[in-house]
Order: structure tokens, then C-alpha cells, then sequence
């Protein structure tokens, strides 16, 4: 009855509109229906597809209060040239309420290689830290205890390598594995779909992160095993639901490989954990991260049986989207990445690194990531977006869109089921053809005006170039050689060929977890490179295929 | 005589993984009739070179964000001279900062396409100083 009138009101309402519109058109490139009412949310039932917030199905968040209890961590990623240089600038975020750390490493150390192999040449230190041996990661973590902070680590083929070493450093500051909170990415299908950073193939590269999950069930309990991303896949270029679509699929091929390893559900399942990008469409991020809550819940229960509240909970990391950020005008991106921010909190992130205006020129300046970071203690202290758990739940556009999302979601998640899996959709090229289309037609917008970016195809002005960006200097890779080098003197040689040997045997059984081998390998100072080249010639490396 | 369709070759030198400015560049110059090969990633400048050799291209475009294109472009050049590929058109893109354009271009890059460019830009570009 009361739908009837309504719908006899809105069909007035459409014939206005139309009036209005043949006078003068909508804006253009508008996704989605300007009015949201009840009859959106038809069949909608709070507490089956919303629930208590902290109780299944999550949509509403993980935590039964949210920030009233305790702020999101915030989360700096940082790290850039040497370890002293990172070391100064996690200092430097902890003084200025940074409430966890987040390692950025260079390219040659997520790929394995030291600091003088000949494919670290002009790389070393420029993304990120280099970390050449456990020498390195002391100095890293220098006046910083690691019984006190939660560590992040985007660190994925050698995952376990960067691992092994921070237990190791702890073990020398006196702080027990069992003490330690942290994340490792680990995340390597995402590697391969969409970031890159990849060594070994997909099989032997499962083998190491099954081997993480029960090494750290058993030994590092409060530690994530595994950030299953979506932020690259979005980076990438694919849309929202492409991004949770596709890292739920490559957390539902890790679950599948840990149980076929003769894991059980609810000894791992607790420790994964999730990254989400904060895109530029607010209110369509906010429905994103409900979606995913709610879609991983089900999975986790009813695919997988699992019995315990935590292998159900969707906890997750957010970035805001550095893709949308500019070169032009960058001071604009400050006014961005506040709006992303607001995203990720009425989304409900467990955690949030937030990017520095100057993002699409180089690595933030000191002054620059204080501003990042000053924003998000201004969305949680000033905005009031974080004194209501779930603040936009029951908004019928925001109900409508949770729902659509995740939707299409899983209907992109049953197409790889029906392939085969994350790791066969990634083969066959699927996914990243999936992400290219997206990226390319979101190109297209911005090349036809359709998409307007501001300062960029609209309300452009003449720029003189930025001054005062942070440059990695050149010396860097000389300067870590030389390190490298004093270390490998100074280091006990017959004790990391023994390690070294015992972890090429083991390499060589599938049955055998590497990770305290790993562990041996790390205390005697074998470096980074040393280990992944053992590995390299047990696993062979990835042959990716490019395709356009 | 039909005319022969300007190559091009879209390389990713070094260890960065970022490759959807390279893709959607690859795609703009095939969709505007270029001729393109697309290397995929972690090229080394001695790949790169060979490639565009043996593909005999017209233009090596270089893709780079991870801040290593002060070494690694000019050694893709120095390597492509070698080659007695004088006359190829190199071309750059990813995060540059505008004051390292200035060294690429003494080194023999001869534009470098910053984040925001539209691809219509690199298509002109390519267009009017492509050498047949």
C-alpha cells in the first residue's frame, strides 16, 4: 500500500524530471540514480543482512563499538634510501602520533636481490629502504622496541626472509616471537595480477605462505600472516567490486591451499587480514567495505565451515587511492586524500596509511607527511566520523549500493570458480585483462572531459615545478655495497654456508616448513640476496607473459 | 604503395611493477594505428635494446616510477647508439620530476610524458617527429 503510493509519487516525480532535463540535460558521466528511496531496499532485513556490529554477518564493522573504543591505527608506510634514514623517520611519525609502523622496502629487496646484484642498479633505496642483512634491520628498528608497536611490512616473494629477520631483531632487544604484533603483505597472486613484484612461481611461492601460516600459528600468534590486497588491483585501474571481487577470490585460493596443506580453518583463518584502497566516490567506498565485510563473513561460514567469530571477521588496512592524486596544483591532493580518509572511516578500516600531497612526484617530505597524517587526527578528533559505529548504515543509497556491490562481486567471484580458482584466472590473464579494460576506459573518460580531474583536464593553470622534493641520492647503492660488504667480512662464513645448504635441502621437500631455516639462515647475517638465490635455483622464477 | 606503419615498442626497464600507464599508452598508440610491441616487465636497458632492434622500431617508449630513470634511461640509449640505432625516437614516461627532465634530454630523450599527460599527446608527438 504504502509502496504504491510511493511509487505512484515517484513516477510524478521521473515526469518533472524529464521536463526539467529536456530544457536542460544532467551532468555528464553520473554512475549512479540521483535518488535512493525505500523501494531500493525492498526485502532489505536489518538483522539478517546488517546484524550488531562485532556479530555475523560484520557488515556493520568488526569491532562491537568501533572507534568509541579506539581509533583506527594509523599507520604511516614509510621507509626510503638507508635503514638509518627510515629509522629517523619512523621516530619521527611516532613523535608525531603515528600509532603503528609501516615499512616501505626498495625494489631490489622485495625482489630479492642485494644491493649490488647487477639488477639493483639505480633502484637501490628509491622506493623504499634497502634491506640487505639482519645488520640492516637492527638499525632499522633502532629505539624502537618491538614489544611495544605493531609492525607492518609490505613485503611479499621474500616475505618470509623479512619476517625471519624482524623476529630475529627482536630476539635481541629480549622480545619473544610470541609477543609480537604485526603484518606481513605476503600476498603474492596480487604480484602476479597486479604489482609485480613476483620471484618464484605460483606453486612453490603457496608453499612458502602456507608455511608462514603455521609457523605463525604456532610461534607468532599475534602476528597477520597475510594482507590479501585489493588497493594494487585498484590502483590497477579496476572498478570497486573488481577489487574486492578479485582479492576475495585470491583469499579464498590461500585458504584453499593452506587446508589442502592440512591446515584447519580456524587456526589460520583468525590471522588474515585484508587492504583496501580508499578511493575518490565517498559514499560508493563506504558500501565497498561494508560489501566485503558481509560477502567474506558468508564465505568463511558457509563455504568453509568455520566456527569461531574470528576467521569470520573481514579485518582490513586502507590506503588512500594514490592514483587520483596529481602532479598538478599537488597542494589539491591534500583536500583528496581528507576526503578518502572520510571514506575509509565511515567504512570502518581497522588501520590507515594516508598519502602526501606530493605523491605523484616523489616520496613525501617530513612536512608533507605531517599534513597526512595531521589529517586523519583531524577526520578523528574533529568530524565526528568517528563517535557512531557505521554512521551511514540504513541510508538507502548506501544500502542499495552494499548490495550491488556485493552482487557484482560475486558474480565475478563465481566466473573464477568456474575457471578454476584465483591462481588459473591469473594465468589465463582474466583478471588483468579485467583491470586493464577498467583502466583504459577510465582513460578514455579523462581524455573525452567525460571525467573531470581538477587542475588536470579542468581549471588548469601554469605551474611552475615543485621545489624542495624528496630525492634518493645516487650514493645510496654505493653506500649499502659497502655495508653489504663489511658485514660478509665480518660475518661467520662456514655458518651461513651450513644455513644456507640446510635450507636448499629443505627447499627441496615439499613437507618441510622453511621458515625456521630461513630463521637460521637470517641470525648468521646470509643476506636477503644469498637466501632468495638459494630459493631461486630450487623454485625456478615466475615467466610472466605480457599482454596488452 | 601502402604506407609502413610507424612501430613502436612500450619497455618497462628495471624492477618496477607499475605497468597501467604502460598498457593504457600501448593501447592509445595501437588504437591511433601504430604498430606496437609491449615488453612487459623487469626489462633490463641490454632486453630493451635487443628488442628494439630486432623489432626494428621507430620509437622505444620507456615506462618508469620507481625513481630509477636518471640510470637507467640514458643506459637504454647509450645501448641502443651501440646498435647503431641513431635515429630511433626515445620517449619517457612514469614519475619524473620536472627537474630531472632536463639531464634525460641531454642524455637523448626527446620528451618525457609526465602524470596527467592525455595519450592524445604522445600520438601527436610521435606523429610529428617520428624520422622515415
Amino acid at each position: 500500500m504504502a509502496n504504491e503510493s510511493l511509487q505512484a509519487k515517484l513516477a510524478a516525480y521521473e515526469e518533472k524530471v524529464a521536463e526539467m532535463y529536456a530544457k536542460r540535460p544532467e551532468r555528464p558521466n553520473l554512475k549512479h540514480n540521483k535518488l535512493y528511496t525505500p523501494l531500493d531496499v525492498e526485502g532489505f532485513d536489518y538483522e539478517r543482512d546488517l546484524g550488531i556490529p562485532g556479530e555475523y554477518p560484520y557488515t556493520r564493522g568488526v569491532q562491537p563499538t568501533m572507534y568509541r573504543g579506539r581509533l583506527w591505527t594509523m599507520r604511516m608506510y614509510a621507509g626510503f634510501a638507508t635503514a638509518e634514514e627510515s629509522n629517523q623517520r619512523y621516530r619521527y611519525l611516532i613523535e608525531n602520533g603515528a600509532t603503528g609502523l609501516s615499512c616501505a622496502f626498495d625494489l631490489p629487496t622485495q625482489i630479492g636481490y642485494d644491493s649490488d646484484d647487477p639488477m639493483s642498479a639505480g633502484e637501490v633505496g628509491k622506493v623504499g629502504v634497502a634491506i640487505d642483512t639482519l645488520a640492516d634491520m637492527e638499525i632499522l628498528f633502532d629505539q624502537i622496541n618491538l614489544g611495544e608497536v605493531s609492525t607492518s611490512m609490505t613485503i611479499n616473494a621474500p616475505a618470509s626472509v623479512l619476517l625471519a629477520m624482524y623476529i630475529a631483531v627482536a630476539e635481541k632487544q629480549g622480545v619473544p616471537a610470541s609477543a609480537l604484533r604485526g603484518t606481513i603483505q605476503n600476498d603474492i597472486l596480487k604480484e602476479y595480477a597486479a604489482r609485480g613484484t613476483y620471484i618464484f612461481p605460483p606453486k612453490p611461492s603457496m608453499r612458502l605462505i602456507t608455511n608462514i601460516f603455521e609457523y605463525c600459528s604456532q610461534n607468532v600468534p599475534k602476528w597477520n600472516t597475510i594482507s590479501i590486497s585489493g588497493y594494487h588491483i585498484r590502483e590497477a585501474g579496476s572498478t570497486a567490486s573488481q577489487e574486492i571481487a578479485f582479492t576475495i577470490a585470491d583469499g579464498i585460493a590461500y585458504i584453499e591451499a593452506a587446508l589442502k596443506a592440512g591446515l584447519n580453518i580456524d587456526d589460520f583463518a583468525p590471522r588474515l587480514s585484508f587492504f583496501w584502497n580508499a578511493h575518490n566516490n565517498v559514499l560508493e567506498e563506504v558500501a565497498k567495505f561494508r560489501a566485503s565485510r558481509r560477502l567474506w563473513a558468508r564465505i568463511l561460514k558457509e563455504r568453509f565451515g568455520a566456527k569461531k567469530p574470528k576467521s569470520m571477521m573481514l579485518r582490513v588496512h586502507t590506503q588512500t587511492a594514490g592514483s587520483m592524486l596529481t602532479a598538478q596544483q599537488p597542494d589539491n591532493n591534500i583536500v583528496r586524500v581528507a576526503l578518502q580518509t572520510a571514506a575509509a572511516v565511515m567504512g570502518g578500516t581497522q588501520s590507515l596509511h594516508t598519502n602526501s600531497r606530493d605523491e605523484a612526484l616523489a616520496l613525501p617530505t617530513t612536512e608533507s607527511v605531517q599534513i597526512a597524517l595531521r589529517t586523519q587526527q583531524i577526520v578523528a578528533y574533529e568530524s565526528g566520523l568517528a563517535d557512531v559505529v557505521d554512521p551511514l548504515g540504513g541510508s538507502y543509497y548506501v544500502e542499495a549500493m552494499t548490495d550491488q556491490i556485493e552482487k557484482e562481486a560475486e558474480e565475478y567471484i563465481r566466473k573464477i570458480d568456474e575457471m578454476g580458482g584465483a591462481v588459473v584466472a591469473i594465468e589465463k590473464g582474466y583478471i588483468q585483462k579485467e583491470i586493464q579494460e577498467s583502466a583504459y576506459q577510465w582513460q578514455m573518460e579523462v581524455e573525452s572531459g567525460e571525467r573531470v580531474i581538477v587542475g588536470v583536464n579542468k581549471f588548469q593553470v601554469e605551474e611552475k615545478p615543485v621545489e624542495g622534493l624528496l630525492k634518493v641520492d645516487a650514493s645510496v647503492g654505493e653506500f649499502q655495497s659497502k655495508k653489504l660488504a663489511k658485514v660478509k667480512a665480518e660475518r661467520d662464513q662456514e655458518a651461513v654456508k651450513k644455513t644456507l645448504e640446510a635450507l636448499r635441502e629443505g627447499a627441496k621437500d615439499e613437507t618441510v616448513n622453511l621458515m625456521p631455516l630461513i630463521l637460521d639462515a637470517v641470525r648468521v647475517y646470509a643476506s636477503l640476496g644469498e637466501i632468495c638465490n638459494v630459493l631461486r635455483d630450487v623454485f625456478g622464477e615466475y615467466q610472466a607473459h605480457a599482454t596488452v | 604503395m601502402a604506407e609502413k606503419l610507424i612501430r613502436v615498442i612500450v619497455a618497462k626497464p628495471g624492477l618496477d611493477g607499475h605497468d597501467r600507464g604502460a598498457k593504457v599508452v600501448a593501447r592509445a598508440l595501437r588504437d591511433a594505428g601504430f604498430e606496437v610491441i609491449y615488453t612487459g616487465l623487469r626489462q633490463t636497458p641490454e632486453q630493451i635494446a635487443e628488442a628494439a632492434l630486432s623489432e626494428d622500431v621507430d620509437v622505444v617508449a620507456l615506462s618508469l616510477l620507481s625513481g630509477a630513470h636518471a640510470t637507467l634511461f640514458p643506459r637504454v640509449i647509450e645501448l641502443l647508439k651501440e646498435r647503431g640505432m641513431d635515429n630511433v625516437l626515445v620517449i619517457g614516461g612514469g614519475v619524473i620530476p620536472e627537474g630531472d627532465i632536463p639531464d634525460l634530454k641531454a642524455a637523448g630523450v626527446q620528451a618525457v610524458f609526465t602524470p596527467g599527460t592525455p595519450t592524445s599527446k604522445i600520438v601527436e608527438f610521435i606523429n610529428e617527429h617520428v624520422k622515415k
